[in-house]
């Protein structure tokens, strides 16, 4: 039981992607521009991640060592393919928004990572753990980068105005140098904290 | 004319790093040193303007006329790693010495976003065959400029009292950003 516990808890603090994990920073600065996007982004990678590392764990012991990289990758391609369909079909104007962001979370790094480094040694439904755990802390993360970026460049969250009387939209956030920007003081500030605490990680 | 501003506009308006935001984790991971952001910008556009080609075709002329647009993905990510393979072997055997140069950063590209990304754009805006081949070499240019001016940057970096805890991909983010900042100055120039 403490294995499944700790697989749960590991992607929300001890792995978060994208700050500690580096990895899939490409749809963490793109889609962030508003919480909504985020999170859809983010919901979309849990549902890819989930089922990709139930689908690796289950073949593990089937598929070559050789070929394994390209396994995985027609895996992911395979689920990327009906998340593109499904937002088409359901969640239309969000797919509009997301764009080629959507096909592009095939070649998100964390997905892949995941498979290689947990999925094609572990039993599937550890797996699949691992995959929610690492998708939520995803998903949490783009969420906050989101809600900064839309509250602060827009003066909005989640497309409701929050803004108060005489707020100025601080239009650089929503742009692109405000997505590195914000990302970098966000990952200097869990730096801080985890140095407070007495962790050791300061990445290189 | 139209070929030079499509290019311009590549490169500097919509830089695929700094505008786009495709292609950071190799980015952030192989920005430390001068001479390996060349090697890595190099191998980028190699692969993906060989790419572009390659999935342009194959969208146009095998998935459209028999209406398979929806395995696009599927298609243009399987392109990718063939070619990434098939490019290292073709090179291991016939040329040493731009094995020797781009060998270790071909297998770092399939993951890459910008290879993928690059792919993508041309079917969305779509472009005629000669309007992606300048688009995509252009595009693919305009990240190897950026990963190597960021690089000469990092190098700077290395050297410089920076506060313990944004040490590192913190820093590096924020070097990004104010980059990114300095590309937004040419918003201007194109429509």
């Amino acid at each position: 039981m403490t294995t499944y516990k700790q697989v749960f808890v590991h992607g929300l603090w001890k792995d978060l992607p994208p700050f500690r994990l580096v990895l899939g920073l490409c749809p963490a600065l793109a889609v962030t521009a508003s919480a909504v996007n985020g999170l859809g982004m983010g919901l979309s990678v849990i549902f890819v991640l989930v089922f990709s590392n139930m689908f690796i764990s289950m073949l593990r012991r089937i598929i070559p060592d050789k070929v394994r990289i390209a396994s995985y990758i027609v895996v992911i391609a395979t689920l990327v393919v009906l998340v593109e369909m499904l937002l088409k079909a359901f969640f239309f104007p969000l797919s509009q928004q997301l764009g080629i962001y959507i096909p592009l979370i095939v070649v998100n790094c964390i997905i892949l990572g995941r498979a290689e480094a947990f999925a094609s040694r572990n039993p599937v439904l550890l797996s699949m753990i691992d995959g929610f755990s690492v998708g939520a802390g995803f998903t949490i993360s783009l969420t906050i980068l989101g809600s900064l970026r839309e509250i602060l460049g827009a003066g909005c969250w989640f497309g409701r105005s929050i803004a108060w009387e005489g707020f100025e939209p601080f239009t650089f956030m929503v742009k692109a140098p405000g997505a590195f920007i914000c990302l970098g003081i966000l990952l200097g500030a869990m730096n801080l904290y985890s140095r407070k605490r007495g962790e050791t990680f300061i990445q290189t | 004319m139209d070929f030079i501003l499509l290019a311009v506009a590549a490169i500097f308006v919509n830089n695929i790093l700094l505008a786009q935001y495709l292609g950071n984790c190799p980015f952030c991971g192989v920005s430390k040193k001068l001479d390996t952001s060349i090697g890595m910008g190099a191998a980028v556009i190699f692969v993906a303007t060989l790419a572009s080609v390659l999935t342009w075709i194959v969208f146009y002329y095998v998935l459209v006329p028999y209406h398979l647009e929806f395995i696009r993905t599927l298609a243009f990510i399987l392109i990718i790693a063939a070619l990434v393979q098939f490019v290292e072997i073709f090179l291991k055997k016939k040329s040493k010495t731009l094995y020797n140069a781009l060998g270790i950063f071909l297998p770092l590209i399939t993951t890459n976003c910008a290879v993928m990304g690059i792919a993508l754009l041309n079917i969305k805006h779509k472009f005629n065959f000669l309007e992606m081949l300048v688009f995509s070499f252009a595009s693919s240019a305009g990240f190897a400029l950026a990963i190597v001016l960021f690089a000469g940057v990092r190098e700077r970096l290395l050297i410089s009292p920076v506060p313990r805890s944004m040490r590192g991909t913190a820093i590096a983010l924020v070097t990004a950003g104010i980059m990114s900042l300095a590309f937004l100055g040419f918003a201007g120039m194109v429509k």
